[in-house]
Order: C-alpha cells, then structure tokens, then sequence
C-alpha cells in the first residue's frame, strides 16, 4: 500500500511521518514516533488503555485514524509533565501494573478541563471508558476526586 | 526515615505516569520481524488440508509454519503440539504462524490460508468428559511423555486423579447427625490483564536464543526451553521488563515457543508474537472451569465430622498447568475448618475448552465457592447462625489439614479473630436479610478463606545486592514486576536492615535471567516470603563485608561495631566510625594504600521441609504456611428484575504483618474487585459446539469505574516466623471468599440456593424461576 507524507502536531511539536491512509493514530504514535506511553489495550474502543487528547476532547487513539489527527493537536501522556492528575496517581497509589495508567491520566486530564467541576455522574459516564483490571478502583476514585472541584473531597472542605 | 509498613511509594511510579514505563511490546527494534497467528474456528476438528500457497506468494512474508517436526510440549504431561497438526481441540487454538516484515503484511497472509476442517463432536464440560461415551480429546493420553506420579487414565478425558483420604470416612458418617450433599459448576473465563502476551525471540549466532516476554516466569522459560528444544540452559536467555498485570495468567508458556519457532524458521532473526485481544483471551491459557460435589457431615450441634468431595476440574484441551491446579484443588479441599475424617478425589479432565493457566489464589477461590456455599446450606439445615458455624469449627493451631499437616501458632493465621472482625465491619448483628421494601431486600453473605502455595519443593529465590560509590545499593532480585509492588517492599526491607533511607535502594525492575539472580515464579504470593528472606540474607552478608573492612581501618574487633545511618562505628563511642561511601568501593589510606572492594552481597532462600504427596492418601507437606481470612459482601437485590447492587464488601485477611500499608489495602482490594468479577459477572459463553462467542472486552465485560461496592479492609497480624517480619502472602487471599459470599448473599436474598457462576440475573431469574438454558 503506498504511503503518504504527513505532518502530524503532538504534543506541541511537528513532525513529517510517512504512514499508510489504514493507520491507527496509536499505531502511528507508537510505531513512527516512538511514543509508546499510549497503549493498545483491545484495539476495539472498549478498554481505553490508549487515551490521548485530540483538540480539546479525549479520543481513543485505537480508533482515529491518523490521518484525520492531521491539522488538530494530539496530546499523549509523554505531553504531561508534573500535571496535577499525575501527582494526584501517584499520592493516591491509583494504579499497580500502571498499563491503564496513561489512558486513564488523560482521560481524567481532559475531564479537569473541559469539567472542573464535574459531578460524580459525570465523572462515572467520563471514566466508564477505561477499564483497570488491578485496583478495584477505590484509589483511582480518590485521585480523580481529588483534582476535581466538584468531587467530594473538595464539597467536604 | 520510612520503613517496614509505611505507605512507601512504589519505585517505579513515576514512569508508570509518565508513560515512560516499559512493557515487552513496547520496545521494538529496525530489521525485527513480525509473526501473525492462524487459530482454529473450532473447538475440535480433524485438519484435512493446510493450503499455504496464496500466503508464501505475498510479498515481504518470510516464513509460513504449519507445525510440522516441533515436540510435544506441555508442564507436567507432553500432550499438546506447539501449533496444531493433525487436529485442533479448543477454539482459539493456532493452527499456523506467518512471519514477514510488517505485522500488516503477516495479517494479510495470515488470511489467505485455507484450511479444511471436518469437525467433531466436542466436550462440553468435565462432567461430560467422564460419561462413558464421551468424545476423546486425546486418543491415547496414556502414551503421552510425563513427570514421575502422573497417571493419567487410558481411553478416557481424565489426565490425573489426586486423593485425599485423611481418617475414616465411614466413622465420619456414622457419627454425623446432619448431612448435605451440593453440587456446584462454573465454566473456564478470563484473567484479562490490560496487557495482552507478547514476546520477541532471537538466536544468535553462537545459538544463544534471546527472548523478550511479557512473563511472570521467566526463570521457567528458559528451563523449558531446554526441556523441549534441548538448548543449553545457559544460552538461554529470557527478558522481561514491567509486566502489565499477570494474575496467574502470564506463568503459563506459550507466546515464547511461538516466537521461538518462528525466529528460527527465518534463520533466527528477531521476530515477534503479539496476541490480540481476542487471542489472548481464547488461544492463551485462561482461568479454569470446575464442576463440584461436596457432601457433609455433621452433629446436630454443629461440629463437622466429615467432608466427601469429588471435584472434576475443567482442565481444558491440554493438561499444562491443569494437572497442578487440581492437586492444589485437593490439598485444600475443605475450607479452613477443623474436619477429622476427609475424602477428596480431584481430578484434572480434559474438555475441548481453552486450557488453564494459574489464576490468582490457584484454585482456592473455585475449591472455596464450591465449599463455603456447601456451609451456608449445612447451616440453614442446622438451624445455626452460617458465621457461628465457621467459628465453631475453626481451624486451630494443632489440628490438621487434608494433606494431615499438623499446625502451629506459626503456620495458621487466626481464623476466629478474622471472623469475629468481619461479623462487626458488615454489621452482621443487625440480620443476614433486611426488607427495604416489598421490591427491594439487602442481604449480606460471608467466606472464610484459607490458601497455602503448593510451589515445587525445591523452588528457590536469590538476590544481590551492590553498592555504589555514594554507599548507595543496588538490588536485584528475580521477582517480576507484575503490579504487585514487591521490589518496592524488597527495598523498604533492605533499607530496614542495612539502617538506610529507602531511597538509597535502588532497584532494578527488569529481570534478565542471565544476571538476575532466579526467582521460581512471580506467583503464590511467595515474592516477599522468599525473595524477601533471599534479601535480607543478601544485606547481612553485605554488612558483614562492611564490618569487615571497617575493623581492619578502625582496629577493633568485628563485633565491637554496629550500623546506622550509613556509617559503620563503634558501639561504644559511635562518633568513632566510617561512611558507607568511604568503604563501600574499597579504602584509600591517606598515603594511597588501598583495601577491600567493590561490596557484593548476595543472599538466597529455599523453602524447608516440603514433601511430594502420598499419592494413595495425599499426605505431605505442600506448602511453607497457611494465610487465612474473612470476608462478608452486602447486596442490595430487587426482586422484580433479580438485578442487584453490591453495597459493601469486607475482607479481614490475616497478613501476618503489614509491610506497606497502602500497597497491602490495594493488593487486597484489587483482588476483591477481581473476586467480584469471577463471582458475579465473567465466564466465557460457549455455543453448543465449544466456541468461545464473547472474546472481546465488550461482551466479556469487567468491573469498570463506579460499579465497585464501598471497600472495607482490616489486617489482623499472627505473625509466621519463618517470612520476613513475619509477612504472609497478601496478593491473592482478597479473592479467595469473594465468589463464594456473594453466592451466600445472593441466595439469601432470593431464597434459593445458587449453585453456579457466574451470579448474572439471568441466572438467578433461571435458578428462582426453575426455567432451564
Ligand atoms: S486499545 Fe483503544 S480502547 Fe482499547
Ligand atoms: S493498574 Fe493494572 S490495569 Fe490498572
């Protein structure tokens, strides 16, 4: 299949990858420029290992093309640095293999600013998308309440 | 300073938020080449014809492998065939591999090979697989290259029989006043880690063969490597970095034969096997079905006398771990109560399912469902309280085991102390069943749990310990980092005893079996038991090096010195001493004399006084301790829709000592969460011709955010003297009663007793409403 020269914006810098119209955007993150901190979890939308964000929401990077990521920013976790949802995984002890990891931090990232104040239902339909099979979720809960004002550690104060 | 017990964070956390954190499949290499699979569309069929010929003709395949010449391969019995030839037995099962230059190109060969099947009939189920008329699996299981003490039956589905036989039954009967006799089922599921299998292999050209994989075993890799290919151990060597969850599931070996095969087929260049999500459901080793019968005995007061069980476990297409998994289903046969006269009879048989692989508790979880809701009917027919009648026949110091070992205070936890705690966090007073209103009812159910590691007896654990010129130490040890936060715990213990600040431990997370000191398996939770007593030894050895030296600079005797701070001195005048740093490299005297070295430490553990089992009673010594808990669920159940809502769930494990907090309450409600899954909502969906209709993570659908009940965890510490700080295992036991109390809860709540898993309400409507499949 022949291949085509794009430019793609990730995590703030540009970058000319020749990739086949077929490619995933995880596929071409991972493969073409070697950031491998997105997962493929299923390849099927259903786990949400490999969450980055595209403009402004979180995309399943298995099921975007990456040609249609041209034109937009594309942040993936190595495009965190010391974000509070980091600190807040890390406090929290919200992860143990730490493979859901990345997906989750953005998915969360993404929900801080696009809902500071979200509520816990909001918060449930946004992290329904992502499936961690170590923790039983409790500490994840704490973290995300944690960075969000509306969760209720923060009503509590 | 933090310490044993502190919430220390993991080593590794950072890389794990930063996605900078390394997992098999994520390191790739110019040139690698890349192998899809072919798995069967039947669960069993005779292969008439492999055509290949479109696949070779795509440009940029390497190699197309139809399994022909490769070794029967397989743990305890030589029954399964890397890739299939003449027959595939489960669903899932790789018939063919393609290897070429991009993962792309392999897919699209991969789907232009043709080949013919004519199917057969298949084995639905264990119970099945022992009518006589059943279909074979295997023809001729009895020829089939096995371990010393397997016996598996000719011309049947049953690969191996383990029994217990502990007093005498007969007495046991006659003495037993009150009597029940269950029956319970579950089908084979999935461990479903994040991370899928994937592994690389290479052979160089002094016929080293390097394999990259995503493993809780890689220490078994590289012995079976040599097993089946004959390959000098030492030139094997096996790879395996963070590892993205394993629960049992990644002790198995498979995807490394696979990537093996396949690099040698292209003169041993670098090729890669990664599983799909699908294939790593179906073709990889999943968690075991079982079919259960469990009769009991007891005096109308409620003393058990006898306990006659026959587990048949779904051992699937291939016996690997399956034969393993059964005879540790039969040493702990009965839960953790005080029983004199036992009978079990296990058995591993062969279905035309996916074949097991160690799942999380190793049996105990299944063995547990079967048993504890065995207890909650014994005690509704008794008239007796269901808690009352665990802590009345409570397993204590100084009685026996199935296997007839006698325990102490060390080698048991504290039974009635787990369950008293757990009767006051799930309010257990107020009523096992509560009308909220004439729809909806709460009802609460318990489990006691009990688990030993029935590991080979001569598994070891080794560690090394090296010091840096800032008298800073590294450590390496076998464990895998499969998620469980053991190498952290390694290091707060290293860090205890050396008298250093944990920080100054660094650890090594990747495991490399050439120079990484062996670790059996990451499994059982053994990992702060051996690899922990193999560390400490490691640091004393390294502060006798340290004491070493100091004395000859110092000029005082060896004992005359003590540790702290990173300094070595004087116990009598401590300001009299030397830094690690100024020994820990060697020691420059003023005029450029120089002693001593680099300090090494090096320690290694192997577990004492384990026995093989009699094989005509089962008596012997399987495992180092015995860890015990409780646990307790409350459901909120709606008897209209028969949907229901887990409220709260509680687990009192007795640890022995908690040696970090926060990891420990993860560890155990991670294993919940999993428990929960198991027991109420995962199982593979077979059609009536064996295939598996639910491989993805959409229709085999696991806990996700927000559906968990509300955690309560409590430790209670007994101390077993032989671990480290007394520690027992703690990754497993939050699993173990899960399944089995949220059957009590549930079949409280509806007023029938549940027998099968998982606990859909569809199943319950079925169960309540007497309505078959
Ligand atoms: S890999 Fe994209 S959702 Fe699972
Ligand atoms: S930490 Fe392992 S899957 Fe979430």
């Amino acid at each position: 299949m022949t291949k085509v020269a794009v430019t793609l914006n990730v995590n703030g810098e540009e970058s000319e990858v020749l990739i086949r119209p077929a490619d995933t955007l995880l596929d071409v993150l991972r493969e073409n420029l070697g950031l491998t901190g997105s997962k493929p979890g299923c390849l099927n939308g259903d786990c949400g290992a490999c969450t980055v964000i595209v403009g402004k929401k979180p995309m399943k990077s298995c099921l975007m093309l990456a040609i249609e990521a041209v034109d937009q920013n594309v942040t993936t976790i190595e495009g965190l640095t010391d974000a509070t949802v980091q600190r807040a995984f890390v406090e929290h002890f919200a992860f143990q293999c730490g493979y859901c990891t990345p997906g989750f931090i953005m998915n969360v990232h993404s929900l801080k600013e696009n809902h500071p104040e979200a509520d816990g239902e909001t918060i449930k339909s946004w992290m329904d998308s992502n499936i961690c099979r170590c923790t039983g979720y409790e500490e994840i809960e704490a973290a995300v309440k944690s960075v969000l004002y509306g969760g209720q550690e923060h009503h509590k104060r | 300073m933090e310490n044993i017990g502190d919430s220390v964070i993991r080593k590794e956390a950072l890389e794990k938020v930063t996605g900078k954190a390394k997992y098999t499949h994520d390191e790739r290499t110019k040139g690698m080449f890349y192998a899809k699979k072919v798995i069967s569309p039947y669960a069993h069929a005779k292969m008439t014809a492999k055509d290949t010929s479109e696949a070779r003709k795509v440009k940029g395949v390497r190699a197309v492998i139809t399994g022909e010449n490769l070794p029967l391969i397989g743990e305890e019995v030589r029954d399964r065939p890397p890739i299939a030839t003449d027959k595939v037995r489960y669903h899932g099962e790789v018939v063919a591999l393609v290897v070429a230059d991009t993962p792309e190109v392999a897919k699209r060969a991969a789907n232009l090979i043709h080949v013919s099947y004519q199917p057969l009939p298949t084995v639905q189920s264990p119970s099945h697989a022992i009518e006589a008329n059943a279909p074979l699996v295997h023809e001729n299981v009895a020829e089939y290259e096995k371990d010393e003490g397997i016996e598996p039956i000719p011309k049947s589905n049953i690969s191996n029989h383990t029994k217990i036989r502990k007093g005498d039954i007969e007495k046991g009967w006659r003495e037993s006043e009150v009597t029940v006799d269950e029956s319970f089922s579950f089908s084979p599921s999935d461990h479903t880690a994040m991370e899928t299998r994937s592994a690389k292999a290479e052979i160089k050209a002094n016929g080293s063969v390097v394999i990259d994989t995503s493993s809780q075993a890689p220490f078994m890799v590289k012995k079976l490597m040599n097993d089946y290919f004959g390959i000098e151990v030492g030139k094997v060597i096996v790879n395996t970095p963070l590892v993205g969850g394993g629960y049992g599931g990644k002790a198995s070996v498979q995807q490394e034969i696979l990537a093996y095969i396949a690099s040698k087929a292209v003169g041993g260049r670098q090729v890669e096997v990664f599983y799909s999500r699908e294939e790593d459901m179906i073709t990889a080793p999943c968690h075991i079905g079982l079919d259960a019968k469990v009769k009991l005995g007891a005096t109308k007061e409620g003393t058990l006398k006898v306990a006659e069980i026959v587990y048949l476990f779904d051992g699937g297409a291939y016996s690997d771990k399956a034969i393993h998994l059964s005879r540790a289903g039969a040493v702990d046969c009965t839960g953790p109560y005080k029983i004199d006269h036992v009978k079990c009879d296990s058995y591993s048989v062969y279905t035309n399912h996916p074949y097991p692989a160690p799942y999380r508790g190793f049996s105990h979880s299944e063995v547990l469902f079967a048993f504890e809701r065995t207890m909650d009917i014994l005690a509704k027919k008794l008239h007796i309280d269901p808690l009352q009648l665990r802590e009345k026949n409570a397993i204590l110091p100084g009685h026996t085991t199935p296997t007839q070992v006698r325990l102490n205070r060390s080698t048991i936890g504290h039974v009635p102390k787990c369950i008293e705690k757990v009767k006051k966090l799930i309010n257990w007073d107020e009523g096992e069943l509560v009308e909220v209103n004439d729809r909806i009812v709460r009802a609460k159910g318990v489990s006691c749990l009990w688990k030993t590691s029935t590991i080979p007896t001569d598994s070891t654990s080794g560690a090394i310990l090296t010091f840096n010129e800032d008298g800073t130490v590294n450590l390496m040890s076998g464990v895998v980092e499969i998620g469980t936060a053991t190498k952290t715990v390694l290091a707060q213990m290293v860090a205890d005893r050396l008298r250093i600040d944990v920080r100054d431990v660094h650890v090594r997370m990747k495991v490399d079996t050439q120079t990484t000191p062996e670790h059996w398996k990451t499994v059982a939770s053994r990992g702060t038991f051996m690899a922990g007593r193999a560390a400490l030894a490691a640091a004393d050895d390294a502060l006798t090096q340290l004491k070493k030296i100091a004395s000859t600079i110092l000029r005082a005797r060896v004992d005359d010195l003590d540790v702290g701070n990173g300094r070595v001195f004087l116990r009598e005048e401590p300001s009299v001493g030397l830094e690690f740093k100024d020994i820990a490299y060697g020691y420059t005297y003023p005029n450029g004399n120089a002693i001593g070295g680099q300090i090494i430490g090096r320690g290694n553990y192997i577990l004492r006084h384990l026995t093989e089992l009699d094989p005509e009673t089962g008596k012997g010594n399987p495992g180092p301790e015995w860890s015990v808990g409780a646990q307790a669920i409350e459901v909120e159940f709606d008897r209209r829709d028969y949907t229901y809502k887990m409220l709260r769930a509680a687990s009192v494990i007795d640890v022995g000592k908690v040696l970090n907090e926060k990891s420990a309450r993860g560890q155990v409600t991670g294993a919940m969460s999993m428990g929960l899954a198991f027991g109420g909502r995962e199982t593979f969906v077979f059609d009536e011709q064996a295939r598996v209709l639910n491989p993805r993570l959409r229709t085999y659908r696991p806990i996700h955010y927000g559906e968990h009940p509300e955690y309560i965890v409590e430790f209670v510490e007994t101390p077993h003297i032989d671990a480290p700080y007394g520690a027992r295992g703690a990754g497993e036991q939050g699993l173990l009663g899960m399944p089995a109390a949220l059957g009590n809860a549930l079949s409280t709540a509806v007023g029938v007793p549940l027998r099968q898993l998982p606990l859909t309400p569809e199943l319950i409507w079925r169960t309540k409403e007497g309505i078959g499949e």
